[in-house]
């Protein structure tokens, strides 16, 4: 039996959790490092798992399969395609600078803890490596039913991380309105945001264990790839009615997840009241998954309904884009702003993936990537900032470039990206969406190009908001980016401008895996109106 | 009639008789789970009246755990020795049936028992009075709350150690219950576990008037839906003349070959049947703690001692559903299309109905009885069924709930202020901070009450859903699913309390146990997750076990 790579991508931040978990209350720095270590590592095998994936050959790769519940017909499957491969090292990749980021996060406030039991820094590192094992693994399940249990699963971390630990210096934006004292506003606020996203997911969660059943009731089987060959050589047909259902069933969780407009409120709260690490966390991770599988299972699972619910889902995916983007325009609060900002990125995403053109759901992989990415850049920016400030308030700030140079060249880099300028990565892959929606769709596609419009108002401004004019009082003894902080960025930013000029590595691992989606819907991109000259 | 006919009569009689009559076959070896923990209650009783006080504590632990133990293994070996699967049949003249649903049940019955009788016999969280340990039980019984008799029992170091034997006899009714084969022995089982439930209830040490209250409403609720009970008996007697499953659902089948002359006129009367079947489906109902038959509920399970609570809640809703099983699967089959309407209406209610009426209370016992009510529901969902899955999928489930039961209520005895258990919800702020361990203890049994995946209430709920699911009961699921997602929110709420909230200055202590409810919670927390990662073994077990034998 050769090495179980895979697995071992997931045990391993898994087991680090653990070790993380169990080090002593005082021993708190040997805990971020045992954290850090481990994601490197886990770093390390995800690059070998891109080494071993062969973009050209079977589509997928690198699979495990052995025997797990088979009462229920479950088993322990793994498998990657391209999709997966490339969601896989953005995960790898953005959790050390997650684990870095938060360095001094959730350092307990005073020093001497009576209780040596009571040890946040080391839960808190331990919940972000958690959620890592079970992102990546969520990445690599062929099997719906531990998809299923991983989706669900991964929330209990992330609700403990989005409650728990809040912006160190944030409270001072309370202090003034709550009479009772900043913090406990801050805890109340962020407990409710944490039930809040908990609750919503929950619930998206358990609509889809009940299609999961029915998808159990009616194939018999919760492998991908049994599922598809029995589809094939005909033993299995699904009713129209209930594939259309069970598509509604799957898509309602992953929406919710993603998320789509109108299940998206509880993002800005959650982004807004955990810190920025864990926003990141959130949406440039954890979310992913919500983008992912609607690729992978409702396209896959129940192309028939995919292609009946199409036109309802790019109209939601399309008010998602200028809605989001329109709230993000009127933010006060720089952390909701991009949280916004996350909903119009995820409507495109959306809009990429159900426009059902090779262009689209590329450019739509590419964008969950790019979007990780520029978006853990600003938004890890944002936070230094705000732990500098101790405000999340825009009009808290002001001439910050003046001050912090480095900071806001970062800030703005970041910001650029997240409006897709081009020879920043995210442009590649928004231009893809926009250009394979257009073809298929012409007027959605033309709509949709509003969310750029409004995305180079909301970031200039709140670049200009904050970093130009005058110096305001309390930014003048602002201190720069130290060199932990400049660890972060740097890379983030190389990786936007290098992917942004030459994303080839990237759409070569991506492009077969989604001709093997179109061709589950049996979709084909349409004819050019005007014949290339030959 | 003159006085030599009598007397012939009973002479010839007698002289016919000893030749006519045949001894009873009872096959003792098969029936030794019950017997083992009936006879260790006898002795428990004896062991009251002769052992001096200061050894009964000990005595009685020894022998309660031995005896369960022993009970356990017997139960094992009947297994093994094929009583489950291939040599299942009727034991005892038709009273009691030795199979597969039955053996499960009893294996989990006696095994969660051990656990609760841990946190019987736990003595180390209440301060000592006047020098002597105390568990969770009054001091004497007898003496009125606040007298001076009370006083002077408490400083004379009294023990009520008869909760030892007054469980084994509950314990003992309990494995008979799921097993009995005609509606008298499911009656007398009934009475036999009841009886001492409704003391033990009454027997709390701190809050004794809300204790005797709860015991109160239980007995009186309990012998309302006991005379259901019977009264539902005696009519299904005059349905098939016989109160046998087997005779009883052969008339039902309509297959039957013998008709008593004297019972021609009624039998097959289709009215008594439905009025009959309906009446002991309430009592068996009552017992589950389905809406609309469980405002007992809430009352009971606050006001008993929290061990005595966790006890009931796992043991006796095995019990309980394993009785219904065999019911529903046994005698009423052929009447499903009757049943079904009626049974999925209180499935519907028992599962909202728990979850949504959880969401307002604010202690945190009625909490978890409400819950209780909620998993009823869940659990009725996979009995209605109607199929194999169903009865093993139930009995997974049950195996599942009951331990998760016993450790939640293990560490609700942890939690303590001046005035004993700190039960009200408030007073949990802020239990994170102070103990993480105990916490986080208590978020994983809500996440398994809550059914997150890669905890055992996952599982089960998924094997349920399943077997519903293929019984064409779709719309069930979507419900269940429905309100699992309601009573997320107040199990989650619990946990938002304890990790997020600041902790009161005055709030309560986490009391530290010793080894025994330290071990009751320990196995609650193995058996979750072992059940909720791999429960393959489990649900093969529950999965032979899924046979009446008729």
């Amino acid at each position: 039996m050769s090495f179980p790579l895979l697995t071992a991508t997931a045990v391993l931040p898994a087991v680090g959790a653990i070790v993380t978990a169990a080090v002593p209350a005082a021993r708190r720095t040997a805990a971020k490092w045992l954290a850090l270590v481990f994601s490197l590592a886990t770093l390390v095998l995800a690059a070998l798992v891109v080494v071993r994936f062969e973009p050209g050959g079977d589509r997928y790769q690198l699979t495990e399969s052995h025997a797990w519940i088979p009462d229920f017909g479950v088993r322990y499957e793994l498998g990657v395609d391209g999709i997966g491969v490339a969601l896989l090292a953005l995960t790898a990749l953005l959790i050390p600078f997650v684990i870095l980021a938060g360095w001094h996060d959730a350092d307990p406030l005073e020093e001497v803890n009576p209780n040596r039991r009571w040890r946040p820094t080391q839960g808190f590192f331990a919940l972000i490596l958690m959620v890592e094992a079970m992102v990546i693994l969520s990445f690599e399940a062929t099997d719906v039913f531990l998809f299923y249990i991983l989706f669900e699963a991964m929330l209990i971390p992330m609700y403990f991380l989005i409650g728990g630990f809040g912006d160190r210096a944030a409270p001072a934006q309370f202090a003034a309105t709550a009479a009772g004292g900043g913090d406990e506003a801050a805890a109340t606020q962020r407990s409710y945001a944490a039930v809040k996203f908990l609750l919503y997911n929950l619930v998206g969660g358990l609509i889809m264990l009940a299609a999961v059943i029915g998808l159990y009731v009616v194939a018999g089987s919760f492998s991908l790839s049994e599922i598809a060959a029995a589809r094939a050589n005909g033993s299995l047909s699904i009713a129209t009615d209930t594939e259309r259902w069970l598509f509604l069933g799957f898509f309602f969780a992953f929406a919710v997840k993603a998320p789509l407009w109108p299940l998206h409120t509880w993002l800005p709260n959650a982004m807004g009241e955990a810190t920025a690490p864990v926003a990141v966390l959130i949406t440039a991770v954890v979310d992913k998954v919500g983008t992912f599988a609607m690729l992978r299972f409702c396209l896959q699972l129940f192309p028939e309904a995919s292609k009946w619910a199409t036109p309802v889902i790019l109209v939601l995916a399309l008010i998602s884009i200028v809605y989001g983007a329109l709230l993000a325009v009127g933010q006060r609060d720089m952390k909701r702003l991009i949280a916004y900002a996350s909903i119009s990125h995820f409507g495109f995403i959306i809009m990429g993936i159900f426009a059902m053109t090779s262009q689209g759901q590329s450019g739509a992989t590419l964008y969950m990537v790019n979007h990780g990415i520029s978006t853990a850049a600003l938004m890890l920016v944002a936070g230094f900032l705000i732990t500098r400030r101790g405000s999340r308030l825009i009009a808290d700030y002001g001439g910050v470039q003046k001050v912090a140079p480095v900071l806001a060249g970062t800030f703005l880099i970041g910001g650029l990206a997240t409006l897709s300028l081009p020879g920043l990565s995210p442009f590649v892959s928004e231009f893809l969406v926009l250009v394979g929606t257009f073809s298929r769709y012409p007027v959605i596609g033309i709509i949709a190009t509003i969310g750029i419009v409004l995305a180079a108002l909301y970031v200039l401004v709140l670049y200009q908001r904050t970093m130009t004019g005058p110096v305001k009082a309390e930014v003048r003894t602002m201190p720069d980016l130290r060199v932990r902080e400049l660890v972060v960025v740097t890379p983030l930013i190389a990786l936007l401008l290098f992917l942004g000029v030459y994303p080839k590595p990237l759409t070569e691992i991506v492009n077969p895996a989604v001709e093997h989606t179109l061709s589950d819907v049996q979709q084909t991109d349409p004819k050019p109106e005007v014949e290339a000259a030959p | 009639m003159s006085a030599t006919v009598v007397h012939s009569l009973w002479t010839t009689t007698a002289a016919d008789g000893i030749t006519k009559i045949p001894a009873p076959n009872i096959e003792y070896a098969q029936l030794s789970p019950v017997l083992i923990v009936l006879g260790a209650a006898v002795l428990g009783i004896l062991a009251e009246a002769f052992v001096p006080r200061r050894g009964r504590y000990h005595t009685q632990l020894f022998l309660s755990v031995v005896a369960l133990a022993a009970g356990f293994a017997a139960v094992v070996g009947l297994a093994a020795g094929g009583y489950g699967t291939t040599k299942k049949h009727i034991a005892a003249m038709g009273a009691i049936a030795v199979d597969g649903p039955a053996l499960f049940l009893q294996g989990t019955i006696l095994l969660a028992s051990i656990v609760a009788v841990f946190t019987f016999a736990e003595r180390k969280l209440d301060p000592e009075a006047h020098g002597n340990r105390v568990d969770s039980f009054v001091a004497q019984a007898a003496a009125v709350p606040g007298s001076d008799t009370e006083k002077a029992a408490v400083k004379a170091g009294f023990t009520t150690t008869e909760v030892f034997p007054l469980a084994l006899f509950a314990v003992a009714g309990m494995l008979v219950f799921p097993a009995a084969n005609d509606l008298l022995t499911l009656f007398i089982a009934l009475e036999v576990f009841s009886l001492p439930l409704y003391l033990l209830c009454a027997l709390a040490r701190r809050k004794r008037l809300m204790s005797q209250e709860a015991a109160v409403k239980y007995f009186l609720l309990g012998a309302f839906s006991s005379a259901f009970l019977l009264f539902g008996i005696a009519l299904l007697y005059g349905y098939a003349g016989s109160v046998s499953y087997a005779q009883i659902a052969e008339v039902v089948n309509g297959t039957v070959q013998n008709v008593d002359p004297a019972l021609a006129e009624t039998m097959g009367n289709d009215a008594l049947l439905l009025i009959g079947g309906a009446m002991v489906l309430m009592g068996l109902l009552f017992k589950v703690g389905a809406v609309p038959f469980h405002m007992w509920t809430p009352d009971v399970y606050q006001g008993a001692p929290t061990p005595v609570t966790g006890f009931m809640a796992a043991a006796t809703k095995v019990a309980a559903f394993g009785a219904l099983l065999r019911l529903l699967y046994v005698v009423l089959p052929g009447l499903r299309w009757d049943w079904r309407p009626v049974m999925w209406g209180v499935v519907i209610v028992t599962m909202l109905g728990g979850a949504i009426v959880a969401i307002t209370q604010t202690d945190i016992k009625r909490l978890l009885a409400y819950s209780s009510i909620a998993h009823a529901g869940f659990i009725l969902a996979g009995v209605i069924a109607g199929t194999s899955d169903g009865i093993s999928s139930v009995l997974f489930y049950l195996a599942a709930y009951s331990f998760v039961t016993i450790g939640a209520f293990a560490v609700v005895t942890l939690v303590r202020d001046a005035g004993g258990e700190a039960t009200h919800l408030s007073k949990w702020a802020g239990l994170g901070r102070r103990s993480p361990l105990v916490a986080a203890v208590f978020a994983v049994f809500l996440l398994a009450f809550a059914g997150i995946p890669l905890t055992s209430g996952f599982s089960g709920k998924f094997a349920v859903f399943k077997a519903a699911a293929d019984g064409g009961a779709g719309v069930l699921v979507v419900i269940g699913v429905i309100a699992s997602a309601i009573a997320a929110f107040f199990y989650i709420r619990v946990i938002v309390l304890m990790f997020f909230s600041e902790p009161k200055p005055e709030g309560p202590t986490v009391a530290v146990p010793s080894a025994l409810t330290t071990t009751a919670i320990a196995v609650g927390i193995a058996v979750t997750l072992v059940l909720g990662v791999a429960p393959q073994y489990f649900l093969d077990l529950a999965g032979q076990a899924g046979g009446f034998v008729r």
